[in-house]
């Protein structure tokens, strides 16, 4: 088995895995090799044909290829070393990663520092307990957007849409574009799970039923599907008696969210946050292993891809000042606790050291929306240390809060700060 | 005779809520939008609404069938299923570079429709 080595390993070259190499270039590592499973850069962009990228990266409104390939282009700038087609089977506490590559067969690889950027996944039809058979036609929303905007085959002729993530709102009007009929969209939630505009661009522009606090309580046909049924749910969505309605259809697209791609992050030992489902990480995105860091979706799922490529910058400049520098005291470290109406914050925790060195963004969303002026407080004890306002929140909408480095000196010996939403 | 409308700007993914006091087509007042690109969201979707137009066309000899394509501005929404029909007409040979024009102005609306990525040969 051929062994290779690097000062910074990337695992996965979507935009968190470009970002994070080209960053830890830029931040000391001499040495930078990216690992990618499929045969081209840029990862799930490449298959997200629609614009909305980039407009704060660029400036400029860019599809998910052209935001890939402009970062594809950096990296090939900065002689970063790529190997595609390759897949990373195991990972150790060690850094240790093994690996199997088209090009170099089995390969072991022994980085000085590690940066973990595998994204997510779709959450699958398993995980939803929807009874019925097992008939054809039913797709995650990604799969089919990967069938009609790289492969061209059209998936079915009439939809139903579970979910209202952004994929499934734009898989609806993509599929509408292509002549195909979407019969309804459905959500369980009495609120849509994606983003607004796409509400308005993707379902009202090509008037999509859309019927909110309903969910898909049964999949009709046996060898392809010729129906589902659909039911209103009660608050605790819990199907409500004869509200059930029978609408033909011959595919399912389920777009019940993203889950952070973890497997890796396990084996190499790092905890995992139950509540983002991603590792526990401090401002500059270290796990809690040493010389291992993550890298935007594998942290916690972003709602846009400017927001990933910033965070995975964060963790390659960590990435590559941890090759570079001496080791130096990380001193008091205080963790960050969700509060009111919040689930979950990232990082969750914060070297007070760092944060008098530079502001350090805290990102959240809320349990539940408020669609009225609300005050998001950062608080130490009873105290409040920071408190912004927001015009709304909603959860499917990702809330950043800064702590400007001020605050520390306010810091004394504390353990724990807590983030709230509050009306 | 005003009537008060609201809208959601689809701009940039912010999506700015909007309240709008309009007189047919003509916008009398507005509050909620972020930015300064709100406005002009607002008096065209009063008028002549346009949306972005993302498709894919046929590839023939690349490494994969298709190649996306997008409008280089927004298009009419009306023109919508039209242009995208008359981009199912269009068949590339590659090897395409990204941002070639596959459908100059477009159904007459100054459009062009660009490719969004290169598309390699095999």
């Amino acid at each position: 088995m051929k062994t290779l080595t690097c000062d910074v390993l990337v695992i996965g070259c979507g935009p968190a895995g470009l970002a994070a190499a080209y960053e830890a270039k830029q931040h000391g590592a001499q040495h930078v090799l990216l690992l990618e499973r499929n045969d081209e850069l840029g990862g799930i962009l490449q298959q997200c044909i629609h614009t909305g990228f980039g407009v704060r990266e660029f400036g400029e409104d860019l599809s998910g290829p052209e935001y890939a390939w402009r970062w594809i282009d950096r990296v090939r700038d900065a002689n970063l070393e790529v190997l595609s087609e390759t897949m990373v089977l195991s990972v150790d506490r060690s850094r240790r990663v093994v690996a199997t590559s088209k090009a170099l067969g089995l390969i072991e690889i022994l980085p000085r520092a590690l940066v973990l950027a595998m994204g997510c996944r779709e959450r699958p039809r398993g995980a939803l307990a929807i009874p019925g058979s097992r008939p054809a036609g039913v797709y995650t929303a990604g799969t089919a957007q990967r069938l009609v905007n790289m492969e061209g085959y059209m998936p079915g002729e009439r939809y139903v849409i579970l979910g209202s993530g952004d994929i499934g709102m734009i898989m609806a009007r993509r599929l509408t574009l292509e002549g195909a009929e979407v019969a309804a969209m459905c959500e369980i939630l009495p609120y849509i799970s994606g983003l607004r505009r796409n509400l308005v661009q993707c379902i009202r522009d090509f008037d999509i039923p859309l019927h909110l606090c309903t969910t898909v309580i049964d999949v009709r046909g046996r060898d392809r599907v010729e129906s589902v049924v659909v039911s209103g749910v009660d608050e605790r969505w819990r199907p409500v008696a004869g509200t059930e309605r029978e609408i033909p259809c011959d595919t399912l697209l389920l777009s019940v969210g993203l889950i952070p791609e973890n497997e890796l992050t396990r084996m190499a030992g790092a905890s995992i946050d139950p509540i983002t489902g991603g590792p526990f990480v401090d401002e500059g995105y270290a796990t809690d292993v040493p010389g291992i860091y993550a890298a935007g979706n594998v942290v916690h799922v972003y709602d846009l891809v400017d927001d990933v490529s910033e965070a995975a910058r964060i963790a390659g400049r960590s990435a590559g000042r941890y090759v570079s520098q001496a080791p130096r005291e990380s001193g008091d470290v205080v963790r960050l606790k969700a509060g009111a109406n919040v689930r979950a914050v990232v990082p969750q925790s914060l070297h007070v050291s760092a944060l008098e060195e530079g502001p350090v963004v805290l990102q959240f969303r809320v349990r539940q929306p408020v669609e009225a002026p609300v005050r998001a407080e950062v608080r130490l004890g009873d105290r409040v240390l920071v408190s912004r306002r927001y015009r709304y929140v909603r959860p499917a909408e990702m809330v950043a809060l800064t702590l400007q480095p001020r605050i520390a000196g306010e810091l004394g010996d504390a353990s724990e700060l807590t983030v709230h939403v509050l009306e | 005779m005003s009537e008060q409308r609201e809208f959601i700007c689809v701009t940039c993914p912010v999506g700015c809520s909007i309240q709008a006091e309009v007189d047919g087509d003509v916008l009398i007042a507005l509050q909620g939008q972020a930015c300064q690109r709100g406005e002009a969201f607002v008096r065209e979707e009063l008028t002549a609404p346009r949306r972005m137009l993302t498709t894919t066309v046929r590839v023939t000899g690349g490494r994969l069938p298709l190649v996306p394509v997008r409008s280089n501005v927004p298009v009419p929404k009306a023109l919508m299923f039209e242009i995208a029909r008359a981009l199912r007409e269009v068949e590339l040979t590659a090897p395409v570079a990204d941002h070639e024009t596959v459908l100059a102005d477009a159904l007459g609306s100054g459009v062009d429709i660009v490719t969004s990525r290169g598309m390699e040969a095999v």
